[in-house]
């Protein structure tokens, strides 16, 4: 037997792999066994045939960032002309339509803006709480590099950070900026950026204080199988300890546009990734698809690999679109691909809890 | 290949078992079998069915072809509800045309490659065109590209070029050859169902004048693809029926070189408030038909139609063939209709997209013969 052969089979039968069997499976091509195993692993935590989704709109409220990732194309340095920050009206302005869109939660990302102080947050969150928190708009917001650069300047320490944003009206805090969580990688990638032990270290401290988030894994720019799978395995511990993450999402990189540039990964790379990542994140409730980077049709294939979760509505979407990558997708798709595949589609919160029809 | 309680394992709808066992023994899937594998949810247990398959005939193999397409005409007589083409351009439909020999030359030598090894021309059925036009049509194509196999003419249109040639179809055939056609593509069979025939292409070749003009073509010395376009109104019986048939054929005639599915887009055409297949159904026929079809030698699925995205993944799930580079197709999607589909790819992109998924690349020419760098 293969040693991929024989880490397969431990995964079948529900044994938690080790780095070693995790790196043997990387050795596998045979795209089905692979997602045989991780449907199997989302059933252990997902058994009914239900996939959840959320309405929501993603807003960015700045493009200026001074930490310059060579794989992003959305960013624009501090002084640049096409720099943006959008106003506290702005912003109203687009949660007030995702409510009329029966939307709940807000996808708020920006980049690290030098003027952007933890005051200017906190008026932002409390104007959006204050006109909408009636209708339960839930705020998913700032990666931890946001956050740790916003303590930063504003000279707070990482907890008290953490505490007045949330009193501000911070709900959950989205997985992104983890890229991939080996110095290795983010010396390439972003050398600026957050470092893998404090990107770790925000999370830690937001799940301590009761902030559940997401993790997110972008792979195929610069990354082997053995930098995927310490990020795995790094994500992993950090949630048997404290068991704060709500979903992983793995995404590929979008070459196009950005400095980095390169090939991008393909649909069997994803679905590969995925799948490995579902068999390995063996303490991860929920895993969801990347409609965006994917599309409609790989998206729904993804069901059979282990996610079982179709994300956000959306909106709007300026991040991989800067990058060349554009789909759209409205919520009579998204349920219409969901039924196709055999299951029943159903709206939920930020934190899972499921919604009746609305 | 892992041992067989891993792959017994990893298929979780017990109703595929027995057919696993029937698949490691190599024997043939019954229709029984088929509607069971067209109706499972176990996509991944369907797709490790088909694999099994796909590896004993082909190895780590994936297929390739630098080829380029030509779309003569888009008049045609047959008004299938399902085809852009015959949408009237008063409806939004395209304008009509007819290329010239001469401007069939000016698109083969746009591209200026001597590397292509297939051109592949389809075209409407249109009645005004002599018998002379499609003998000096592929003339023009031999002249030009010497080197490569001319794939030309649907069973379809080679029923109208026997029309107006006023000749017995052998004779037509036999003169077809001679001017330089090797092989003639699979259009045009849609479903092999009277039913879905009568709904939505009663003007068109009946099943069982496509099947008799398919073994006319057999008898002639010629090579014969085969497709079904899928994802409308037919029924998981109707899929499993079409499949069928062509398998008897071909156990026959053992012409058929390749079946492809062909994923139907109803944008633009007179059924567009049908919302079409999903990857899912994509993937589903590519399994289907390479467990059903176990004399076909090859499954091809189509990127133009599947996405280059599901078309790789369909790799895993029974396809051997990632076609090829293609230029000019416009049958299902003119330039720029839809936004952001791109109608060609490069060989590198090929490349590439076969070696992610630990395949060997192997280059063919239209008759899958292969081409030594």
């Amino acid at each position: 037997m293969t040693a991929w052969a024989h880490a397969l089979a431990k995964a079948l039968n529900g044994e938690r792999l080790s780095a070693g069997d995790a790196l043997a499976l990387s050795q596998c091509n045979d795209l089905t066994l692979l997602g045989a195993a991780a449907h199997r692993m989302r059933l252990r935590h997902n058994p009914e045939p239900v996939v959840t989704y959320i309405v929501g709109r993603n807003i960015n409220y700045t493009n200026v960032c001074w930490v310059r990732c060579r794989f992003c194309a959305f960013y624009r340095v501090p002084g640049s002309p096409e720099g943006y920050v959008l106003s506290v009206e702005e912003v109203l302005r687009k949660v007030g339509e995702m409510v009329a869109h029966g939307g709940i939660e807000i996808l708020l990302q920006g980049g690290l803006n030098p003027r952007l102080r933890i005051e200017w947050f906190e008026e932002l969150f409390g104007a959006i709480k204050s006109q909408y928190g009636k209708d339960g708009v839930i705020l998913h917001a700032l990666s931890p590099a946001e956050i740790l650069y916003i303590a930063h300047i504003s000279k707070l320490p990482l907890t008290e950070c953490l505490l007045r944003l949330r009193a501000a009206g911070l709900d959950s805090i989205p997985g992104g900026g983890a890229e991939v969580l080996t110095d290795r990688v983010r010396q390439q990638i972003a050398p600026l950026k957050t470092t893998a032990d404090e990107w770790i270290g925000c999370m830690r401290e937001a799940h301590r204080l009761g902030i559940r988030t997401t993790a997110t894994l972008m792979f195929g720019s610069v990354d082997t199988w053995e930098d995927r799978i310490e990020h795995l395995l790094r994500i992993r511990a950090l949630q048997d300890e404290t068991h704060g993450f709500t979903a992983f999402i793995p995404w590929s990189f979008q070459p196009d546009g950005t400095d980095l540039g390169g090939p991008k990964a393909g649909s069997f790379d994803y679905l590969k990734t995925l799948a490995i990542s579902r068999i390995v994140l063996d303490n991860v409730p929920h895993f969801q698809v990347s409609w965006v980077t994917q599309g409609p049709r790989i998206a729904q294939i993804a069901l059979t690999y282990g996610a079982d979760d179709f994300g956000s509505t959306m909106m709007e979407e300026n991040v991989v679109s800067s990058a060349g990558c554009v789909f759209a997708l409205g919520v009579e798709e998204i349920e219409r691909l969901i039924r196709a595949a055999g299951y029943e589609p159903c709206r939920r919160t930020t934190q899972y809890t499921r919604l009746g029809r609305g | 290949m892992p041992q067989n309680k891993l792959l017994e394992e990893s298929i979780s709808d017990p109703a595929l078992r027995p057919i696993l066992d029937r698949v490691l023994a190599g024997e043939r899937l019954s229709r029984e079998d088929g509607l069971t594998l067209a109706r499972t949810r176990d996509l991944s247990g369907l797709g490790t069915l088909a694999h099994i398959v796909r590896r004993r005939l082909h190895g780590n193999r994936t297929y390739y072809v630098r080829n380029q397409h030509i779309n003569y005409t888009n008049v045609c007589c047959k008004h299938c509800l399902f085809c852009y083409f015959a949408k009237n351009p008063k409806d939004g439909g395209p304008e009509p045309y007819v290329l010239s020999p001469a401007q069939v030359r000016k698109a083969l030598l746009r591209y200026g490659d001597d590397h292509v090894r297939e051109i592949h021309i389809v075209g409407g059925v249109n009645p005004r065109l002599p018998f002379d036009y499609y003998l000096e049509l592929l003339a023009t194509v031999k002249a030009v590209r010497p080197a490569a196999c001319i794939k030309a003419f649907t069973a379809v249109e080679i029923a109208q070029i026997a029309e107006c040639a006023g000749k017995p179809l052998p004779d037509v055939l036999s003169e077809l050859r001679q001017a330089g056609l090797e092989a003639v593509p699979g259009g045009g069979a849609e479903v092999l169902s009277e039913r879905v025939h009568d709904e939505l292409y009663p003007r068109k070749l009946t099943p069982n004048e496509w099947l008799a003009v398919s073994r006319a073509i057999a008898d002639a010395g010629l090579a014969q693809y085969a497709t079904m376009l899928y994802g409308h109104i037919e029924t998981d019986e109707e899929r499993v029926e079409h499949l069928i048939r062509l398998r008897a054929l071909q156990d026959a005639t053992r012409h058929f070189l390749a079946f492809t599915p062909l994923s139907f887009h109803p944008q633009g055409t007179y059924l567009d408030h049908l919302p079409g297949p999903t990857g899912q159904d994509d993937l589903r026929m590519i399994a289907l038909a390479r467990l059903m079809l176990d004399n076909f030698p090859h499954i091809k699925t189509f990127w133009v139609m599947n996405s280059s995205a599901v078309s790789q993944v369909a790799l895993c799930y029974g396809a051997d063939d990632l076609d090829g580079t293609i230029e000019e197709y416009q049958i299902t999607f003119e330039e720029g209709r839809f936004g952001e589909r791109r109608q060609y790819m490069t060989r590198d992109e090929l490349l590439r997209l076969i070696r992610e998924t630990g395949h060997v690349p192997v280059e063919r020419d239209g008759l899958y013969r292969e081409v030594q760098a």
